[in-house]
């Protein structure tokens, strides 16, 4: 069959289909044709795919060609694109998605946890018994402001004296931005073959030690450890699971197994997101306790009291949420 | 072949071909879209700032928002963040399909070890020694970035008389002659003699009766003896 009456015969049907699709890329309440009509789509498109191959066969001029080539690509995004974001996902997501996805990576939350606390725990108890030795992990400066912050005379514990005016709001902005940051950049950083991951948790873990052991040391335990321990249940889990995130990536890319590199990164990060996401999502829980709770002036028993709950909260949560079978897990 | 366009076979067996974007348009779209985000700080930033530790408290959460989540935020809603858009091009999965969020969400969180250690050297070279210009996160994501194919005009060939060619043709050079005759219109009529007496040994015409038999024949080829 010739071009021009190939062209004839099939222009109504491309038509069709043209309309279709622009119509489905409008919004849903704006659409014209009916449900029944647009369902016509998977039908049309496969018939133009048929036209589009015989167009290349029988090498009908290029501007067919390429007419037909654009319809076919708009048709495949259409048909082939599975997205849709919904509220009840989230939903779903937090209730039994993160906890889940977590437990199947479980060997990674385990050792990023162990490339937290390890090294924290021996800086920290160095930090302890040698109270100069906090000098070589920061500087005066760093070491006066957070010594400033811990003060029994201060009022607001967690806050720097000459920042004492700063409202909670403030500070519930700054640790949502800092700290999620800083979750997001330890999964980043399993692109550099984990070794990113690894150095961020290990130098988060060997702050966090040494100051504890420093503030321990000079006597402000009674402002550190109540302040810390309620948001630190949050916090310290989601970093961790920040980690695991990174090492899952990293560990493709070290070693992919049976697929190849580029496979087994993108199969891996697909299944490192949820876990980043659900850490994003404790940090911000965390930042809220932080910023209302932590620095609240109630007594340090009630607030250990409250940190234990949260704690507890924290390892049933991811522990235990989602064991049981949901209808559409 | 050296060229930055890739097909994809889809499940019905036809090659899409997809036209893949370098690092230099790419880094002129990230340059839009900084200067926007400096500006959308700027608005924000000054308003909130009469506020107080509550106005200063609120601007750190949309700092922080639009620093991680402005890409994804456009990708989702219409393909292409703005600076992306103005260059006219669009991020896609590697199977031609509209980027998803999650494929969104791990491209954009791996910025930041792209840009390591400064700039997004670790892209580029990432970008320069991957095949479809793919930075980390593109890889891990499985996205590209594409140009937007603009709805090409497509231009009708003139009607006229056909004329069955001298000899037989073989597929691409009736196509060649297709798409000379296609393109006649847009061609200036020097342009079109220069090209048409390329078969003057053919065609047995020179100057515009050339042109005139060249597009005969094409006629010919697309619809046979005529109706």
């Amino acid at each position: 069959m010739r071009q021009l009456g190939f062209e004839q015969q099939h222009r109504d049907h491309w038509e069709r289909l043209r309309l279709l699709l622009d119509d489905l890329d409008r919004a849903r309440r704006k659409r014209q044709h009916t449900a029944a009509e647009l369902a016509s789509l998977p039908k049309l498109y496969r018939e133009l795919c048929n036209h589009y191959a015989i167009a290349r066969s029988r090498h009908y001029s290029p501007a067919l060609e390429q007419q037909l080539h654009e319809l076919v690509l708009r048709g495949h995004r259409q048909l082939y694109s599975g997205r849709s974001a919904e509220l009840w996902r989230l939903v779903q997501f937090i209730a039994y998605g993160f906890p889940r996805a977590l437990r199947r990576h479980i060997g990674y939350f385990w050792l990023a946890a162990a490339l937290l606390t390890l090294p924290g725990l021996l800086v920290g108890s160095f930090c302890y018994l040698q109270p100069e030795l906090i000098y070589s992990v920061m500087d005066e400066d760093q070491v006066a402001g957070m010594e400033s912050m811990y003060d029994p005379a201060n009022r607001k514990p967690g806050r720097s004296l000459e920042r004492g005016a700063e409202t909670d709001l403030m500070m519930f902005g700054h640790y949502i931005s800092n700290n999620i940051g800083i979750g997001f950049r330890t999964f980043a950083g399993g692109m550099l073959f984990g070794l990113g991951t690894a150095l961020l948790l290990l130098f988060n873990g060997v702050v966090i030690g040494a100051v504890a052991g420093h503030l321990t040391r000079i006597g402000y335990q009674d402002t550190f450890w109540p302040f810390v321990s309620g948001h630190g249940a949050f916090e310290l889990t989601a970093i961790v699971i920040c980690g695991a995130s990174g090492l899952l990536l990293g560990h493709a890319l070290i070693a992919p197994g049976p697929l190849t590199r580029l496979e087994a990164l993108k199969l891996r990060a697909r299944e490192a997101l949820p876990l980043v996401m659900g850490a994003a999502f404790m940090l911000l829980i965390a930042a809220f306790i932080e910023a209302f709770w932590s620095s609240s002036p109630v007594a340090g028993e009630i607030k250990y009291g409250v940190a234990g709950l949260f704690w507890i909260l924290v390892l049933l949560y991811l522990g235990l949420a989602g064991r049981k079978a949901h209808g559409t897990g | 072949m050296l060229d930055t366009s890739r097909s994809y076979e889809t499940p019905e067996g036809i090659a899409l071909s997809l036209r893949i974007a370098g690092p230099v348009v790419r880094s002129c779209a990230w340059a839009i879209d900084m200067l926007i985000r400096a500006g959308l700080y700027l608005a924000i930033a000054i308003p909130f700032s009469f506020l107080g530790g509550l106005g200063f408290g609120i601007s750190l959460v949309v700092f922080f928002v639009i620093e991680w989540f402005y890409p994804v935020f456009f990708e989702l809603r219409q393909g292409a963040t703005p600076g992306k858009k103005a260059m006219g091009l669009e991020v896609i999965h590697d199977n031609g399909t509209p980027v998803s969020w999650s494929a969104s969400l791990i491209r954009n969180l791996l910025r930041a070890a792209d840009f390591l250690p400064f700039l997004y050297a670790t892209g580029l070279i990432s970008m320069l020694l991957s095949r479809n210009f793919q930075r980390l996160g593109d890889l891990a994501a499985g996205t590209l970035v594409v140009y937007r194919d603009k709805a090409s005009v497509r231009h009708e060939m003139q009607s006229v008389p056909p004329v069955q060619p001298p000899n037989h043709f073989t597929s691409e050079e009736k196509q060649t002659l297709l798409a000379f005759a296609e393109r006649a219109p847009l061609l200036t009529a020097a342009r079109r003699i220069e090209l048409a007496e390329i078969l003057t040994d053919l065609s047995g015409r020179r100057g515009e009766p050339a042109v005139s038999e060249l597009l005969a024949y094409a006629s010919w080829l697309a619809q046979g003896q005529g109706r």
